[in-house]
């Protein structure tokens, strides 16, 4: 054991490991991370908690972990590269393993120009690659980057996410080898419309091996409307959305809709469950975390271990 | 070379306050090349200001001279006397200039025309664009001659991040990606298997942020 997390030990025991997203809110009251958590205690194994998505201020990563934790959710910190430098990152990285966190996931992060604060300077002293190289030393090591030993190496189970549907394509297995070089031991997707070829990316990540070197959580969101299919496939970058899947869950009336997104999120869970390396799923309901249940449940994913 | 372009004429104005002896002075350095503030520039910013100096209902005096460098002393010293025959000096240099102007020629206040943007290239008549932020640490022999630092919008060492599509990154459809650019020179070139090492994280300290640099060469004293 790396970090003795409940993912680590989940997916070290074989089992198909479910993850799933809580966005800490945009105050200071904990009750709204509270909230939520009786959508997701006993369906998950770990929980992301984001780190300022989409560059809009929320409460920290941090502070809604352990919120979480407190209510018997094990978190899986985000960290994101564009908004601390070198020193602020280690120094959370202790603060957070101090504190009990024993999973954590290292992102470039969200342009500023998406978020409230477009003039804001983005740090990106080091990227996410570079981070994860520099929490696994702390914790393979027991070492600071700069050379100096630490008194109690941080435990965190490490983790990157990765985009198989962005451009360019022929790098994109190459990229994860990076991260996995540099010290990750799962990995999250980007949410998968595109079946074929995700099945495609996890083909060409298999023919290099890295399926035997990190953890594949496959990501997938269902969707809540036609609208918002269309959305997302014209405004977010990278978001790969094949016409037939939007075609489907137009073909019932908006009421419906939510439903068939429920279920075409079960099916793919059930078609990913079939794909060779993938060993778990993260379940990215946004703002809809109260239908986790049923979908785990009905993707024949409960109890968890 | 630097890329400049003038300042609004009201901020200009602004600036010049009760001012009416005015030498505008140019530079042939870099601002002649990007058309900001060369001999031209000068000569029609003179003009500018007599006009608006009229309508005002001021009178505005303006000299113009232009110089091979306001960023090299041995150039201004030639113009000091003629300098401190008016009340202010408005420089059409970049900033390193306007300050060296400012420090040889001590008691006379010199004013910026000028915003100094970038260091770039001409891309085509009329069009400068970016290339370089002065990073103090090169790393183009590893990125197949273009700059990570400048052409990413991140600054990533290591990209491209999941929002490069199609060749174009996310926030800009008109904008490439600079890792898309990367990875094609480095395909054309034969070296794509320099993406496969990650790039250590940069030394900042010989950027900005190690406070103000300097270059020292004992060899030419």
């Amino acid at each position: 054991m790396k970090a003795g997390s409940n993912l680590e030990k989940v997916l070290a025991a074989g089992h198909f490991a479910v993850t799933a997203e809580c966005g800490p809110p945009r105050g200071a009251d904990p009750e709204q991370v509270r909230k939520k958590t009786p959508f997701l205690k006993g369906f998950i194994d770990a929980c992301n908690v984001t780190d300022n998505q989409t560059s809009v201020v929320r409460m920290s990563s941090l502070a809604g972990s352990m919120i979480l934790a407190e209510n018997g959710i094990e978190p899986l910190m985000q960290m994101v590269t564009r908004d601390r430098n070198r020193i602020a990152l280690q120094s959370d990285v202790l603060g957070a393993s101090a504190l009990g966190v024993r999973n954590l996931l290292c992102l470039s992060g969200d342009h500023q120009t998406f978020g409230d604060d477009p003039e804001a300077k983005n740090v990106h002293d080091i990227d996410s690659i570079q981070l994860l190289d520099l929490v696994r030393m702390m914790r393979d090591e027991g070492k600071f980057p700069s050379g100096k030993e630490l008194k109690g190496a941080p435990k965190l189970f490490l983790g990157c996410a990765v985009n198989p549907f962005a451009d360019p394509y022929d790098i994109r297995v190459p990229r994860l080898a990076l991260k996995v070089a540099a010290g990750a031991d799962f990995v999250q997707t980007q949410c998968i419309y595109n079946i074929d070829k995700f099945e495609r990316y996890m083909a060409d990540l298999r023919q290099r091996g890295l399926h035997e070197k990190v953890a594949v959580l496959a990501g997938v969101t269902p969707l809540k409307s036609a609208g918002m299919a269309k959305f997302m496939k014209r405004n977010v970058a990278g978001m790969d959305i094949p016409d037939e899947v939007i075609k489907r869950i137009s073909s019932v009336g908006k009421k419906e809709q939510p439903q068939l997104g429920i279920d075409m999120c079960i099916e793919l869970i059930e078609r990913l469950k079939g794909v060779e390396g993938v060993r778990g799923v993260h379940v990215m309901a946004i703002e809809w975390e109260e239908k986790v249940e049923e979908i785990v449940s009905k993707a024949g994913l409960l109890p968890r271990p | 070379m630097i890329v400049a372009e003038q300042k609004p004429l009201d901020e200009i104005l602004s600036a010049l306050g009760a001012s009416e002896r005015v030498l505008l002075v140019g530079c042939h350095g870099c601002v002649t090349v990007c058309a900001a503030g060369g001999e031209k520039e000068t000569e029609q910013l003179a003009r500018l200001l007599r006009v608006a100096g009229k309508t005002q209902g001021k009178k505005i005096s303006v000299e113009t001279v232009t110089i091979e460098r306001q960023c090299d002393p041995e150039f201004i010293e030639p113009i000091a006397a003629q300098a401190h025959e008016h009340q202010a000096v408005l420089s059409l240099a970049c900033g390193a200039g306007v300050q060296l102007m400012a420090e040889r020629l001590g008691s006379i206040a010199v004013l910026p025309a000028l915003n100094t943007l970038f260091l770039g290239v001409a891309e085509e008549k009329g069009t400068w664009v970016e290339r370089c932020q002065a990073c103090g640490d090169c790393k183009l022999h590893l990125t197949g001659g273009i700059c990570p630092v400048t052409r990413c919008a991140k600054s990533l060492m290591n990209g491209p991040c999941g929002g490069s599509s199609a060749g174009h990154c996310e926030l800009d459809p008109e904008l490439a990606c600079g890792w898309q650019l990367i990875i094609d020179r480095l395909e054309a070139l034969g070296q794509l298997d320099q993406y496969e090492k990650i790039l250590e994280p940069a030394d900042w300290s010989r950027a900005r942020h190690g406070g103000l640099r300097k270059v020292n060469r004992e060899d030419l004293k």
